[in-house]
């Protein structure tokens, strides 16, 4: 028990380090590091109090603190998963969008460009 | 550029994506029985000569930048000759498949019937002949599948030959299912109480290229039509974001 806990507490702080760590070089823009951000919080402050492990897993009707603990843990990550499948969709929708009006303006600009050409080739 | 001309501006939209073989084909077939129609082929970002070819053969084309698949193809088309003003547009593939003799009876369709969609089907008085047999049963499967939602029986679900008119035209522009669009369409419309009707068509085989659908991918096609279909079926027709 104590050494899920604290392989939890540690795999958070890591993971949190990470994150932080990518902020820093830009490879993660900070409203998207906000979910992952807070799961590891979550689960760093769950593996750090018993209490608040038990009064959990009384809440969801587990009495067993380690299954508690993973079940919550896995809930956190879907919760993430979920948000950014949100988030990639609503970017794919705007690349197609983006995609098709960059194509259909370079094919207007092209047809400008061949009409203010055709007189001065005459 | 094209333009949309005449009384009932109609424009012919032609999805590509590697087809060098025969789209040079298909639009001379075009421009010799429907010369006074705009052709525009929007190329899916091909790594052949298609956009070099449909140029030379007199077409008007939009190349993405990026491979888009079919329906961001088509979409683009769609939204393109919504801006431009035309009141019809007749889709049909660079492959040579679909035989541009019936643009005519599509278009005819299109003004006389009210219908906002017209396909032109394999399967109405037609002989079905050239269809490989893993689209055969998925064809066979979708058309009992559509008739529960549609309460209306679709012979040729999977038929790319078809034509629109500008109010199908608004709402295709708008939103337009990205891979396999032809069947997720059909529920969209019917979603709006729009109307479509077949016309029989025959279809040939492709005069170049290899399709895209094939036996093992025919099972995801099945599924991801089936989950567009549902999606289609429980989507909430305020969220629809305009870009």
């Amino acid at each position: 028990m104590d050494r899920l806990l604290s392989i939890i507490a540690g795999v958070s702080i890591l993971l949190i380090g990470v994150v932080l760590l990518n902020i820093r070089r830009a490879h993660i823009r900070v409203e998207y590091s906000v979910s992952w951000l807070g799961a590891a919080a979550s689960m760093l402050a769950l593996s750090q109090s018993p209490w608040l492990l038990t009064q959990l897993g009384h809440l969801i009707g587990v009495n067993n603190q380690p299954i508690a603990l993973l079940l919550v843990v896995g809930a956190l990550f879907l919760i993430v998963f979920f948000r950014f499948s949100v988030i990639i969709s609503e970017l794919k929708d705007a690349n197609i969008a983006l995609t098709q009006k960059v194509a259909i303006l370079e094919y207007q600009l092209n047809a400008i460009h061949e009409k203010l050409q055709a007189p001065s080739r005459k | 550029m094209i333009a949309a001309t005449g009384k009932h501006p109609l424009m012919i939209l032609i999805p590509a994506f590697n087809e060098e073989g025969a789209i040079a084909t298909v639009i001379g077939e075009l421009r010799e029985q429907h010369p006074e129609l705009p052709i525009l082929v929007v190329d899916d970002c091909s790594a052949d000569g298609t956009r070099t070819v449909a140029l030379e053969a007199g077409a008007d084309v939009i190349t993405v930048p990026y491979h888009l698949g079919l329906g961001g193809c088509v979409q683009a088309g769609y939204r393109l000759a919504f801006d431009l003003g035309f009141q019809y547009v007749i889709r049909l593939d660079g492959d040579g498949q679909h035989d541009p003799a019936y643009v005519g009876l599509i278009r005819d369709t299109l003004l006389t019937s009210g219908a906002q969609m017209v396909i032109g089907s394999r399967y109405v008085n037609g002989d079905g002949k050239h269809t490989s047999f893993a689209r055969g049963i998925g064809i066979v499967f979708f058309r009992w599948f559509l008739a529960l939602i549609l309460r209306k029986e679709v012979h040729d679900p999977t038929s790319g030959y078809v034509g629109v008119n500008r109010q199908a035209l608004e709402v295709f522009a708008r939103s337009f299912p990205l891979e396999y669009p032809e069947i997720e369409a059909l529920v969209v419309l019917q979603r709006l109480t729009f109307r479509f009707e077949e016309v029989p068509v025959k279809m040939r085989a492709r005069m170049a290229g290899v399709s895209t659908i094939t036996a093992v991918r025919s099972f995801y096609y099945v599924l991801h039509v089936l989950l567009g279909v549902l999606v289609n079926i429980l989507k909430y027709q305020g969220s629809k974001r305009r870009l």
